[in-house]
């Protein structure tokens, strides 16, 4: 059976009813890394050095040698990121089963409240509301916040910094209490520089997005792109970071599986379909 | 009286860019000792400590009392112009294709005649003249002599130019202009009349105080520099290399750790990308074109400027790794200027005491402004120097040092 799924995955992909979306940014020297105090440890950003490029010093052959952070440009963070998540088992990039790497998205359109407002906070409401759209968000599941920030192509746009800090989206206290505990959901992605909003320092507790998320074991995806190009529910992603052993994250290269506009139509048809049937059940068992 | 320099004109793209030619170069080692005088811009004569007669040309012996017992003394330079000439023909290339060139005899008033170059605006002989050592093309002392009072625009002398670094006319790039000594700098180059400057900054999306206003300068154009990516320093040097006349390398990270203060070794790999890789990333993509643009008319490529630190001659250790950082760099500044001798580009190297800025809060007075290193580096421009000790602590720990290096170390390790 798992072979006809696995060959049906194919041709699909194949004949393009499910098209592969690329989440990553780029990783190159000019995207903006996070900002700390100068005089706290600093994530570095990415930088390139040329090894050989079919000259003196290789003659057949081009190559780069490259540094970075765990967490530059598009990456993901694990449980032991945050010092809520450090005693957790399999916790770090090496040990998270990797099942876990492969996962359905629920896609929160945020891009006008963000928009109107850098400071933007998605809440509880926001994640109601989406639900009474497209069901109940999946245990298990991605949630993404689309705020199209990554259309922000200017680094400076991008960080959006004042004297009083950055100002970028990200989800209240609240909201990430919900998902942790009343949605069980795998993890928190954004396309800002953090899962938390710019702003988030000052919240209780500082950076709840992380403290609560990484300290259920959960995980989160930032500097993420072409969120507007996925569905709002029905996207799988694959986000699997590097194998680094006790890694706190990773730069990696996210992909979606999106089924395309035609077998979108189906598939909410047959969810229609399916919910009534579902309430139908639950009305008999009343 | 100098005619004031007029800016150039365009360059005709049709001319060959001329391949520099130097000044007769070579010093036996005892002569050098006027060079190294001259590389700080003093004017210093071997003085006999037996029977003080003051020597020039440099010499084994004193030739006088024959004593070996020589000591280079500063001089004040004041003395007579004798006779002058005017040199219509040389066999050295360098004067060749300068021709004519004024030549003088002076009688410098501690004693030796000597043979000097001769600014325009020195009257007929006899008359009161000052001589300079000044490090010409060839990278030696050569000694000038100019008029005993300042006169107008004296600094546009054609002869004197092929002596100095004058940013007027010049294009300069400053590679990190957000830092209070960049800030300063711009406008001191500014005010020096360059031509152009431009004004690099790193990691566009932090804005200190100032920095915004710098833009509205109209010899101001700000670029896109981080000397941590390669990359982008290679794009910039194909941008602007070829135009660039004056370096001045600004860019300097600087924490306050010694080696245990701090766990790990992410600051001092960060001051050593910045402070000693940043200079070998603009080294290798801005030298090329500098020296091949060694002779390119009234404003050639000139020079190059290191903003090191005084630590970079013995480890202070409360800034350890930073001092650190700066020995590697004045390492490779040598290195770079014994690459930069062939083409006649000067290399400067500033050892500013601890400046008053964020990174030294916690040092006590006396420190040294921004404004006063910036100025001290228009002067070196200006003048014939090549090393340039900033304020009263640099001068301060450069005599302790020259006097002995292992009592300065023992000094400075008893100030943590």
């Amino acid at each position: 059976m798992s072979n006809a799924v696995l060959s049906e995955l194919i041709a699909a992909l194949a004949g393009g009813r499910i098209r592969v979306v690329d989440l990553t940014q780029t990783l190159s020297p000019d995207f903006p890394q996070i900002v700390l105090p100068p005089e706290m440890g600093q994530a570095w950003p990415f930088r390139i050095e040329e090894a050989s490029r079919y000259d003196a010093r290789g003659p057949g052959w081009y190559w780069n040698n490259f540094s970075c952070s765990e967490h530059t440009g598009t990456h993901f963070d694990a449980p032991i990121h945050w010092i809520s998540g450090r005693h957790l088992p399999d916790n770090s990039t090496d040990t998270i089963p990797a099942k876990s790497f492969i996962a359905p998205a629920c896609v929160i359109d945020c891009s006008r409240e963000a928009a109107a407002d850098a400071d933007f906070l998605l809440t509880v409401e926001c994640l109601r509301q989406w639900e009474r759209r497209h069901g109940r968000i999946p245990a298990g599941s991605w949630i993404l916040m689309r705020t199209d920030w990554s259309k922000r192509t200017d680094p400076v746009a991008y960080q959006n910094l004042d004297e009083t800090g950055q100002h970028t989206p990200g989800p209240d206290t609240e909201a990430v209490n919900f998902l942790v505990d009343e949605r069980q959901v795998l993890g928190f992605g954004s396309e800002a520089i953090g899962t938390d909003a710019g702003q988030a320092f000052h919240f209780k507790p500082p950076y709840p997005c992380h403290y609560y998320m990484h300290g259920s074991g959960r995980f989160g995806l930032q500097c993420l792109t072409n969120l507007d190009l996925l569905p709002p529910a029905g996207a799988v992603v694959i986000a699997a970071p590097l194998k680094i052993k006790d890694g706190s994250g990773s730069p990696l290269r996210v992909l979606a599986l999106v089924p395309s506009a035609d077998s979108i139509a189906k598939s909410k048809e047959q969810g229609k379909k399916n919910s009534k049937r579902t309430r139908n059940v639950v009305g008999k068992k009343r | 009286m100098t005619r004031p320099l007029v800016r150039p004109p365009r360059k005709n793209p049709i001319l060959r860019t001329r391949v520099p030619n130097l000044p007769p170069g070579s010093r036996s080692r005892v002569a050098l000792g006027l060079t190294a005088a001259a590389a700080r811009g003093r004017l210093e004569l071997q003085t006999c400590r037996d029977c003080g007669t003051v020597q020039y040309p440099p010499r084994e012996a004193c030739r006088v009392c024959l004593s070996q017992r020589l000591e280079w003394k500063v001089q004040n330079g004041t003395g007579e112009l004798l006779s002058e000439t005017i040199l219509h023909h040389s066999n050295e290339l360098f004067y060749r294709e300068r021709m004519p060139w004024r030549l003088g005899i002076v009688r410098l008033d501690c004693g030796p005649v000597v043979v000097a170059h001769l600014h325009g605006d020195c009257v007929r002989p006899p008359s009161r003249v000052r001589v300079d050592a000044n490090i010409d093309r060839a990278g030696q002392a050569a000694l000038v002599a100019i008029p005993e009072k300042d006169t107008p625009n004296m600094a546009d002398d054609r002869q004197l130019r092929e002596m100095t670094c004058d940013p007027k006319f010049r294009k300069v790039l400053i590679t990190d202009a957000k830092s209070p000594v960049g800030q300063s700098l711009v406008e001191a180059i500014v005010k020096a009349g360059a031509d152009l400057v431009w004004a690099g900054y790193a990691e566009p999306w932090k804005k200190p105080p100032g920095f915004e206003k710098l833009s509205s300068v109209p010899q101001v154009t700000l670029v896109s520099l981080d000397l941590t990516d390669s990359r982008a320093v290679k794009n910039l040097a194909g941008e602007i290399g070829g135009r660039v006349d004056i370096l001045i390398n600004t860019a300097d990270h600087h924490r306050n750790y010694g080696i245990t203060a701090r766990e790990g070794i992410e600051v001092a790999r960060a001051e050593m990308d910045i402070n000693y890789f940043g200079l070998l990333r603009l080294a290798q993509e801005f030298a090329p074109a500098m020296r091949a643009r060694g002779a390119d008319g009234q404003s050639s490529a000139v020079a190059w400027v290191n903003l090191l630190s005084i630590f970079a001659l013995s480890n202070f250790p409360p800034h350890g790794t930073y001092s650190a950082s700066k020995a590697a760099a004045l390492s490779l500044a040598q290195c770079l200027r014994a690459e930069f001798a062939p083409a006649g580009v000067r290399v400067i190297n500033v050892f500013p005491g601890p400046i008053d800025d964020e990174w030294n809060q916690a040092l006590p007075p006396p420190k040294i402004a921004p404004s006063r290193v910036a100025g001290d580096i228009v002067e070196a421009l200006r003048g014939g120097a090549e090393d340039v000790f900033s304020g009263d602590v640099a001068e301060d720990w450069l005599a302790r040092w020259r006097d002995n290096p292992k009592v300065l170390e023992r000094e400075l390790a008893a100030m943590r």
